[in-house]
């Protein structure tokens, strides 16, 4: 087929990995689903998961097998793919907003805010009416806070350098952690549910099928939607101010709206998994690598890449040191950290 | 027809630009020229309107103000002299087919795809800056000539009425500055472009404006702004006009 710009090509390449990565998922979700304390094979996952999703006969599984499956496993699996995913595609949108590859919502202090959000929300009973939203409500408002925070401290005479972002979001970081951490400590709760351990570290051990899952699925998906949607518009201001300006997209109200969704997504996935760090980081990086810059195939790459990583840092955390559970951030750290200190090498080896 | 009337503009309380007024003529190239400072790449950046100041700006009969940013970009194509480059993981890992297909921004829905049609144009503008070769490779790896044939493409995706170059020879070679520039000739757009080298500005611009400390110090064709009398106060340097097979150009000497 004719093709001289080369960009059919590289739709087809980016449209098999996206297919392959997908399969990819699904396996992960069978498999991961029968990892833990109780071992259930793949092959009895997939017959109960049949049953329950497509509705095909029950087979010759144990009671005491659909039980782990379906309500203990699934739902965790489920939530971890969903985490992995939101955190992977804010990491992207921050990266294009930015400039900066080293962006991401952890490290920008975003996580935090979500954090203090919640934490505020548990504290203050905040928003009781209503019910299970207070806490991805407040979150979001956190996250928020602190990235417009973030953004604002960065800004010196209209312009935004990606040192002074990183170091705000750092310091915004650090303070918004003692004040989680405060807030828990005065609430009483410390060994409750939600401990200072999870804010930090996050764990999926808090999922069940409710109406949280449900919120942390609409709002990841959502932003999956709109960011592959708004890929040309992040692949021009990526480039820079003046080329989206160029290209009729106006800057300043694109990374407003970014920002707000990237704020949303962090919120909800924190008040159902904590702060987790390294996966905005990581993955962004692997996706462009497997199917290039553009974002309208760079994203959903980077969801499925992300949702992959976490679900397997999250077996990890189960099975290390059984019966004890790890922290996920622990996990996500040590995969994620080396991986950090290769890419200032790199940088580095190219300033010099 | 790009028209400015009494534009001026301050950053703090330096005053940049002074009431100039700038129109560009249909197919025709206009340059901005001026010493370092004089406020050319700011004149520019007022008429894409990067920049608000005050004074009127009118395109094809338009307010530009009143225009949204898509109408705009429709009707101005600009190559800025960002490329985005600084870091190889984003626009760098963007092809140049990529690159230029971006410039069928204005014309696509916010979240629309880019169709077959799209496609075609993209590659036909490719195709008219010499750049066909390009399209798979790696924009961050093309060197600056290729780069700029690039952009100028992704410019041409537009189908606007007008092209705006910022310095589109900075950091090229003597080879590309007039590959370059001749391909924005033969184009036949009308254009406005900001140069830095009055003998570049000889060869291939049609009418000059001149500027100088905040305001036009002299405008006219070619011919009528390069002249010693008029450049000299302005660059405070010697200046001797040559007429050679019919083109203008300049040497410089001490004063």
């Amino acid at each position: 087929m004719h093709d001289p710009l080369g960009v059919r090509r590289r739709r087809r390449r980016a449209t098999i990995w996206l297919l392959g990565l997908l399969a990819a998922v699904v396996a992960t979700i069978v498999v991961a689903v029968g990892l833990g304390a109780a071992y259930v094979t793949p092959g009895t996952v997939a017959q109960i998961l049949g049953h329950h999703l497509l509705g095909l006969p029950e087979g010759g599984w144990e009671a005491t097998e659909e039980a782990i499956v379906w309500k203990v496993r699934l739902p965790r699996v489920l939530l971890g793919a969903l985490v992995g995913a939101g955190l992977a595609i804010t990491g992207m949108a921050l990266q294009a907003m930015v400039r900066n590859l080293l962006a991401d919502p952890y490290l920008l202090g975003i996580n935090s805010g979500a954090s203090s959000g919640a934490a505020a929300a548990i504290l203050f009973g905040a928003g009781t009416s209503l019910g299970a939203y207070a806490l991805p409500g407040s979150a979001f408002l956190g996250a928020l806070a602190a990235s417009f925070l973030v953004f604002a401290l960065a800004r010196s005479g209209g312009r935004v350098t990606s040192l002074r972002l990183l170091l705000s979001g750092v310091a915004v970081g650090y303070l918004l952690y003692g004040l989680t951490s405060f807030l828990i400590f005065a609430s009483g709760s410390a060994e409750g549910a939600r401990s200072v351990m999870f804010w930090l570290l996050g764990s999926l051990g808090l999922a069940q099928w409710n109406g949280l899952l449900a919120v942390v699925a609409i709002a990841v998906i959502a932003t999956i939607t709109l960011l592959t949607l708004s890929g040309r518009g992040l692949d021009a201001l990526a480039i820079g101010d003046e080329t989206a300006h160029t290209l009729g997209i106006s800057p300043d109200r694109f990374r407003t709206l970014l920002l707000i969704l990237v704020a949303l997504t962090v919120g909800v996935v924190v008040s159902a998994a904590g702060s987790i760090g390294f996966v905005g980081l990581v993955v962004p990086h692997l996706a462009r690598r497997a199917v290039g810059s553009a974002h309208s195939v760079a994203i959903p790459a980077a969801a499925l890449m992300g949702a992959i990583l976490l679900i397997w840092a999250d077996v990890l955390a189960r099975v290390l040191l059984q019966p004890q559970e790890i922290p996920i951030g622990i996990v996500t750290a040590l995969l994620g950290a080396p991986f950090l200190i290769v890419l200032i090498r790199r940088f580095s080896a190219r300033d010099a | 027809m790009i028209e400015a009337a009494g534009l001026s503009w301050t950053y703090g309380a330096t005053t940049i630009l002074e009431d100039i007024d700038v129109a560009s003529h249909e197919g025709r190239v206009l340059g901005l020229i001026g010493p370092n400072g004089s406020g050319k790449t700011t004149l520019l950046r007022l008429l894409y309107g990067a920049l608000h100041g005050n004074g009127t700006i009118e395109i094809d009969g338009d307010d530009l103000t009143a225009l949204p940013a898509k109408e705009v970009a429709r009707r101005l194509a600009v190559v800025v002299q960002e490329s985005g480059t600084t870091d190889q993981n984003f626009s760098g890992a963007l092809t140049a087919g990529e690159m230029v297909l971006l410039g069928r921004t204005p014309h696509l829905s916010a979240f629309a795809r880019a169709g077959e049609r799209d496609l075609e144009i993209a590659a036909e503008c490719l195709e008219r800056v010499g750049g066909t070769h390009l399209g798979p490779r790696s924009f961050a790896a093309l060197s600056g000539g290729e780069r700029q044939r690039v952009l100028i493409a992704r410019a041409l995706a537009q189908e606007a009425t007008h092209l705006l170059l910022d310095e589109p020879t900075n950091h090229l070679d003597i080879r590309y500055q007039h590959e370059i520039l001749a391909l924005v000739r033969k184009l036949g757009t009308t254009a406005i472009v900001v140069l830095h080298d009055l003998n570049l500005a000889a060869r291939y611009c049609d009418d000059l404006v001149l500027l100088d400390r905040r305001r036009v110090a002299a405008r006219g064709t070619v011919d009528e702004v390069l002249r010693p009398e008029i450049l000299e106060p302005v660059y405070d340097i010697g200046i001797e006009r040559l007429e050679l097979r019919e083109e203008i150009h300049l040497l410089f000497h001490s004063l």
